[in-house]
This record gives structure tokens, sequence and C-alpha cells, in this order.
């Protein structure tokens, strides 16, 4: 590799040159994207808390982090993720690893499936979770416990919603990795553990990584699981700084817990990034449908029966209460419901929220990609400057920001021409590309940097222009990775309800936004439209992610 | 691999453009000058199409509505924006949150024409007429009738009954700090039992066996039993605080509707909530705003508002639709307290609230 390096030098020089420039170029626009849509009016919404006239009030952060109540809150915010996440990895590991590795029947169809929980709101979702924890839950059933307001119904919620980030973020570069090293050295006689254990593990490392980070941000800021699961004797912080916005309008104390949590979760990225950056390596990717082949022996028919047991009982059941509860009527009475302009909770049949959500999410994953397609790219390479690399860990941010906080300041900082955004439609997808550019980042990053930088050092050297680099060389390494961040961008709009809400908007509901106002309001019909509105956005997430899938299967082989 | 990359890209920015312009067809566009009249609300505003398009006919203006999430962010959103605020009229501010935007000078001054149609007992404000009494509901506990005929009980209906032994492990309600009714009902029980008494009773409540949800939705959905959620859940509680308005909207929203509504309110235990509407300090369509606001208080309006928003008008000699007469009727005493009484207290209640019951 040295020996390469050394050989292309001479051109490399001036090349790097313009590289870099192209670079910069790259990284002005997700930068620029999260200045002003993120950094900003986040800045703004604090700065009115912790500013009293013109003078900023830092005292308020040491008062109130000092409050036995706040530090309660922190401290139980903080060891839930971290139980989650290791929670989450037990469980949804064996998974990633069956989907990678194993070729069975329905396995396209399960992937989308076990995505579904990701992107339904909390409110409907706790609801289903509760049939299995809850009273006359299936546990309760079976062996009379129930868990319902106990910090085991938030840790197995945690598991439900954040089951296929795991398996979708490893399993994905899982079924890319090559099985014929692990096989060659087990041939030069390591045995199987010791294989796995040198050959995979590294090269799976960064991905597990960057899902554990994924899940523990998600777990940390967690809000709608711990109200309906936790009931009102749990908190975490996001709970916290909603509840002073939103309810007792102290924007001060908001601000410090804004602050904190800030700062947590910056410290979380940092670690990962100083653990998990320096580990990534070139990995030679293979076509994902040749890893994948039946099981052999009775230990991978019993990992495969208890991967898809856990499945069924943790993932299916809840969503399979659902729709049970939306057919409860006859001829479908709860769907026929969905299309007539009834009472008026909406001025539109309830039904049109599906297109008004579709355009979202269409319009949301567009700006997602774009903006964390270029980072990524900008990212990619290894010797980019520190200034880069902490780029990277900024674009993780937003997920660990309370959607009350964005959506609040907002208001404040985009509020002047040419910016004034307010009551424009683009705001709802903007704040949803928010939580998808992360997503599309994460997944594409490692594979981006599994791409041998040779290849497209050899590509420069025949004199490709970077862009044309970029084109022939990573674009059709990544482009699974691409479809797969482009699916879980779309998901995590289809299902976005923190910022949605949070918004001033017209009435053009999205389908959470609908069925948390269906829920709202006393009526037989009024519930049983929401359980139906639940299912037809299970439907549409779990078709979506079908019909990504189904198009990076068409041009498999090609690498 | 060429080709297939750049149909590959044609796709995406492809889907992209169709969003983009699919979306662009439901923007409503900002500015309109003063032939466009913004209404500022909560989630909950609703009213019907003819009614609305009737306004708009006859004024000449258009109506652009921004919903701006549930009642309590929509008050704060408004006063964190008032120096530049996003529509012409803020409705949906209520008796619990008024002395907070009258405080921070959220609203101009303007008497809506229909102001002496207002009933007596919900007009406030009177020397600077900052705010319109809009509509007015009653947070109350419901009761399960299956369950109470089944058990040969009878139903509680004051505050005093619901800690009897008879009702015990009966009653779930929300959380105060987070909830509109929950606080309703706590404001309530302040109103009822006094500044001294209120926690006594709550100690009782909760030796009682009351149960305490996050939100309105959990234990009306959830837990109460007379709810079509709630039994679904094999749901236990036949007491939830919820609204008045409840039962008649588990008559209208059934099908078939049923001769008679499955819960029932328990008059006893009401505390009223009044809604207010009001011109926004700096609003840029002032002569709109006026004339939207007087549209809120005409009969027309009034009297699509209960089906439409659950609620009942204030104006005199509105007519409320047959089934809220004979299922959810407006409690004859309710609890009531000041808008500056519960601005003054309601932070210090929430808290020992919270440390009562919680904790």
């Amino acid at each position: 590799m040295d020996l390469t390096r050394t050989e292309v030098a001479p051109r490399q020089g001036r090349r790097s040159r313009r590289s870099a420039a192209a670079r910069l170029g790259l990284v002005a626009v997700p930068v620029a994207f999260f200045a002003v849509f993120f950094a900003y009016p986040v800045a703004a919404i604090v700065a009115r808390g912790l500013k009293v006239d013109g003078r900023w009030q830092f005292g308020r952060i040491v008062d109130v982090v000092a409050q036995p109540d706040i530090r309660h809150v922190l401290w139980f915010t903080t060891w839930q993720a971290f139980a989650s996440t290791a929670l989450t990895l037990l469980v949804a590991l064996p998974g990633a690893y069956v989907f990678a590795r194993f070729a069975f029947p329905g396995k396209q169809v399960l992937r989308a499936v076990v995505t579904v929980p990701f992107v339904l709101p909390t409110v409907v979702v706790g609801t289903a979770f509760l049939a299995l924890v809850g009273r006359g839950g299936l546990l309760d059933e079976l062996w009379g416990v129930r868990l319902d307001t106990t910090v085991w119904a938030i840790l197995l919620a945690h598991v439900f919603f954040n089951y296929a980030v795991v398996v979708r973020t490893v399993g994905g570069l899982w079924s890319q990795l090559d099985p014929r090293q692990e096989e060659a050295a087990r041939m030069l006689g390591a045995s199987r553990l010791a294989a796995w254990r040198q050959v995979t593990l590294p090269a799976l490392a960064p991905a597990v990584a960057a899902a554990a980070l994924m899940v523990f941000l998600f777990t940390f800021t967690s809000f709608g699981v711990v109200q309906i699961l936790g009931g009102p004797a749990f908190s975490t912080l996001e709970v916290e700084i909603y509840r002073q916005t939103s309810e007792i309008f102290d924007l001060s104390t908001a601000a410090v817990l804004t602050i904190v949590q800030f700062v947590a979760v910056g410290a979380v990225l940092a670690l990962h990034a100083w653990t998990v950056r320096r580990r990534e390596t070139a990995l030679r990717l293979v076509d994902a449908s040749a890893t994948a082949r039946r099981p052999r022996g009775a230990g991978q028919w019993a990992l495969l029966a208890g991967v898809l047991a856990s499945i069924a009982v943790l993932l299916l059941l809840p969503l399979a209460v659902l729709v049970q509860r939306s057919l409860d009527a006859p001829d479908f009475g709860y769907y026929r419901a969905l299309t007539s302009e009834d009472g008026g909770i909406f001025l539109v049949p309830p039904i049109e929220a599906i297109g008004n959500s579709l355009q979202y999410a269409v319009a949301a994953t567009a700006i997602a990609v774009v903006i964390g397609g270029l980072a990524a790219a900008a990212l990619t390479r290894r010797d980019a400057g520190r200034f880069v690399r902490g780029f990277d860990a900024l674009l993780m941010l937003p997920l660990g920001v309370s959607a009350v906080t964005v959506g609040f300041g907002f208001l404040i900082a985009l509020d002047e021409p040419p910016l004034d955004l307010r009551a424009s439609w683009i705001l709802v997808p903007l704040a949803q590309a928010l939580v998808g550019v992360p997503f599309v980042v994460r997944t594409m990053l490692p594979v981006l940097r599994a791409v041998d930088v040779r290849l497209r050092e050899a590509a420069a050297v025949l004199g490709a222009s970077p862009w044309r680099v970029w084109r022939e060389v990573d674009l059709p390494m990544v482009r699974r990775a691409l479809l797969v961040a482009a699916g879980f961008a779309f998901a995590v709009s289809l299902g976005e309800f923190g910022a949605t809400v949070f918004i001033a908007r017209p009435d053009n509901p999205t389908l959470p936004v609908a069925v948390a106002r269906l829920l709202g309001r006393a009526g037989e019909l009024n519930y049983g439209q929401a359980m139906a509105l639940s299912t037809i956005l299970m439907i549409v997430c779990a078709v979506a992610l079908l019909v990504l899938e189904r198009l990076r299967t068409d041009r498999t082989g090609e690498f | 691999m060429s080709i297939t990359s750049r149909r590959f890209a044609a796709v995406v920015v492809g889907l992209g453009m169709v969003g983009l312009s699919a979306c662009g067809s439901s923007d409503s566009g900002t500015g309109g000058g003063s032939k466009t009249v913004t209404l500022v609300s909560h989630d909950s505003w609703a009213v019907s199409k003819n009614v609305l398009a009737a306004f708009e006919k006859q004024s000449g203006y258009k109506v652009r509505v921004l919903k701006d999430g549930d009642a309590g962010q929509a008050v704060n959103k408004a006063i964190l924006t008032k120096d530049n605020p996003q529509g012409d009229v803020f409705f949906g501010v209520d008796n619990t949150l008024l002395s907070r935007a009258l405080d921070n000078g959220l609203f101009q001054s303007y008497e809506a024409k229909g102001s002496d149609q207002v009933l007596p007992e919900y007009r406030v404000d009177q020397d600077k007429h900052r705010v319109t009494p809009i509509d007015t509901g009653d947070i109350c506990v419901n009761y399960d009738k299956a369950y109470f005929s089944k058990h040969e009980l009878t139903p509680p209906t004051s505050f005093d009954d619901l800690v009897k032994p008879a009702y015990k492990n009966l009653l779930v309600t929300e959380n105060a700090a987070t909830s509109s009714p929950g606080l309703g009902f706590l404001l309530g029980t302040a109103a009822k039992y006094g500044d001294d008494n209120w926690q006594d009773y709550w100690k009782k409540l909760k030796a009682n066996g009351v149960k305490v949800v996050d939100g309105w939705e959990q234990a009306y959905n959830e837990e109460f039993s007379g709810s079509a959620g709630g039994k679904k859940a094999k749901a236990d509680r036949p007491l939830v605080v919820s609204y008045a308005s409840s039962p008649p909207a588990e008559v209208i929203y059934a099908d078939p509707k049923p001769k008679t509504a499955p819960t029932g309110v328990a008059t006893g235990t009401c505390f009223r909530q009044t809604e207010y509407a009001g011109l926004l300090s700096n609003a840029k369509n002032t002569k709109g705003g006026k004339a939207f606001l007087d549209f809120l208080l005409t009969k027309r309006f009034q009297e699509d508002m209960p089906l439409n928003m659950f609620v009942y008008p204030v104006r005199k000699g509105a007519q409320v639709p047959e089934e809220f007469v004979k299922f959810g009727p407006q409690a004859k005493n309710p609890q009531t307290m000041a808008p500056d009484r519960i601005a003054d207290h309601r932070d210090q209640w929430v808290k020992s609230w919270t440390s009562l019951v919680l904790k």
C-alpha cells in the first residue's frame, strides 16, 4: 500500500489541492444547512432563556443542576439509556446476523416489517405495547406478570423501537462482508470463535458502534415511551425540557436543561469518535445476495428459530394488536369512516393525511439524502482535517436536541425575510430532514470508508475528475447503502411526530398528527379510526421499505 | 455501469422534484395583504366548512388557519412571537393561562360586536376588552354506567364521594403537570377545599387508590372501562377525569348511534374552563382580525362549535345539539377560579401536588 502511495505521489500533489477545494465545496452545503436550520434556531431559543436585559445568566446553570429533582432526572436518563442500548444490542445482534447470513422465505417482507415500529407514533405503539406487558397482556395471561409503570416496560419498548436500527445498520454491512475471509482464517487453523473475533468483529465494529450510538441517542432523548409506559413517576431530560418549555414556560430552566443534554450528547459523540473512528478500515465488500444461504445444522436452525420467535413476540404481537383493534367493527367500519368528513376534527377526510405524509416524506428524504450524501462524501477521506471530522460529530447533534426546542427555536429565529419560513410547508420536511440526515450519514459513512482508497487513486491517475471518480467508483459500491439510508430517512419522516407538532402548520395533518388528534377525543369511532389510520401508516411504511429493497435487488450482480 | 448509475441518479432527483412540486400545491402562501386574515390557534380548532365559507364570502377576507400545538404550546408560542406575530387573531387561551397572556401583552383592545350578548358569568377584562370569551366547557369525572349497574352501586356525584371506601381503586386521573384536564381537576379541588385543605383531600384520594397517568389519551382510552379503547384493553377503572362533553361524543361517534350514552357525568366534580380569543398586538391586518372576532360571536358560529370542538357556546340563546342537552348537560354549580388566582398559585400547587401524589 505504501508503495502505491509513493508511486502516485507526484500527481497527487496538484490533485489533492483541487480535491481539497472540492471537499470544501461539499462540506459548505451541509454546514450552511445545519447552521441555518439547527444551530441558529437552537441558539436563539437558549439565548432567549438565559439572557436577561442583555446579560447572560450563567449562574442559572448551577442553580438548576443543583436541584435534587433535576439531578435525579439526569441520572435516570443516563442509566436507562445505557441499559436500553445494551439490551437492544443483545436482542438485535443475533437478528442482524440472521438477516445478513441466512436465506429464508419472507426475509424481505420481515425486514421491512421489523422497521415498522420505528416509524409508528409512540402514542400508538405505547398503546399496543401495553398489550404485551400490561393488564391482560401476554405476560399477564401466561405468568401473571405486569410490567407497565415499571422500568422494564420502558426498556423493552426501547428494544421494540430500535430493533431495526441495529438490524439495518449492522446487518447491512455484515451481509456485504466476504464470508470467505473468515473461512480462510479457519482453514489456517483458527477456532470458530477466534476467526470471528479476529476477522469479522473488527470489520463489523464500526457499524455496531454506529448502531449503538444511534440507539443510545434515541433512548437518551426518549419521550413518548417514557411518558406512556413508565407513567408520571419516570422522567427523562427530554420530558423535563418539554414540560418546562411547553407547560410551565420557564425558558431559563429549559435552556439550562437543553445545554445539559447537549453537553451529554456531545460527550457521547466524542467518546464514540475517539474509540471507533480510528478502527474503520478498507474492507472487501461483496454482493449481499452471495453471502446469504440456507441455515445448515441444528445450531443454525435453532438460531434462526430463536430470532424469529423473539421478533414474533416482541415486534409482531404489538403490531398485530393494532391491526386487530382496527378491524373490530363490522364491514371495515373504521376504515370506511376515514373517508368521510365527519364531525369536524379535520376539514378534510382523515384519509387525506396519507397523501400529506407521503409528500412531506418524499421532500424530507430528498433533502436528507442530498445533505447527508454530500456530508458523507466530504467525510469519506480519512486524511480529512480535524475540522471535517468534528463536523461528522456535529451532524449527529440534532438527535440529541429536543424537538420542542427546535420547534420553538424555528419560531423566533426564522421570522424575518428572506427566511420567514414560519408558516411555510417546507418547515415540516426541513425539520424531518434534520432527524433524517444523521441516518443517511451514519449508514453511508462506514461503507464509503470501506471503499478501497486505491480504487479512487487508480481512477484519478487514469485522469478521472473527482466527480467522475465518485460516480464510477463510489456510487456503484454505495448504492445499496444509499438506498438503505433513503429508506431510513423516508421512514423517519413518515413517523416523525415531535417536530411536526411543534411547528405551526396549515390544516393538512400528517398521519401521526391525525392519529394523535383522533385519539384525543372521546367516542368509539374516533378510537377505531386512530387504529385504522395507524394500521395504514404501518402498511405504507412497510410497502415503501419493500419497494426500496426491490430497487436494490434489481441491480445486484453489478458489484 | 455508468448508465444505470445515471438512471439511478435521475430517479432520486425525479423523486425529489415530485415531492417538492406536490407539496408546493398545498402551500397556502404567506402575506396576502389585507385580504387575508390569519388565525393562530391550537390543534383542537375546528369549524364547519360552510360556516367559514359564509364568513369569507360575506366579509371578503380569506381565512388562513395556523395550528400551533396543544393549548399550552399555542399560548407560549404566541407570547414568544408577540413582537412579530404569526397572525392577526389568536383563539384558544383558557382561564388557566389567561393571566400569562395578558401580563405579557399578547392582545390589544377590541370590543367585539356581540359582546353584549355574552352571558354575564363569562365576561372578563371588562375595562380593557383585550379578550373576548368564545366557548366554555366543564372538566368532570365521567363514570362507566355498565360497571355501576352491574355492581349495583350508585355512581359518585361529588368530590366528597370520590374519597369514600365504596369507590376505592376506581378513579383514574391525569398528571396535573402535563395534562389540561389533570390541571383542571386539581384546580377544581383547590377551588372547592381552599388553599389550606386541598392537600388533605388529595391525601385521602391517594389513600383511596387514585391512579395517575400522564395524559388524557391514556386515562380515557387505556384505563377507563367505559371507553371503546378501554373495553378492548380490559380496563378496570370505571371513573375517569374527562369532559362533560365526553358522553355526547360517545353517542355521536358511534355507529350505529346508541339510544343513550354509555357514560355519565358526576356533576358535582366539575371545573369550568372558558376559552378566549383576542386581537394580537402588532397584528398586520387589524381590520380583518376585528371582523373575524365579530364572527366568532355570531349565533351561527356559536351554534356550530359544539359538534366541532365539543364545547358549549357563551352567547345568550345559542342552541346546543340535542345530544349535548341529553347526555352532557352543563353543571349547575361548577367550580371556577379567577384567572389571577390561578396565575398566582398554579406553579406552586402543581409542585406540591407532584410531590404529594406522584412521589
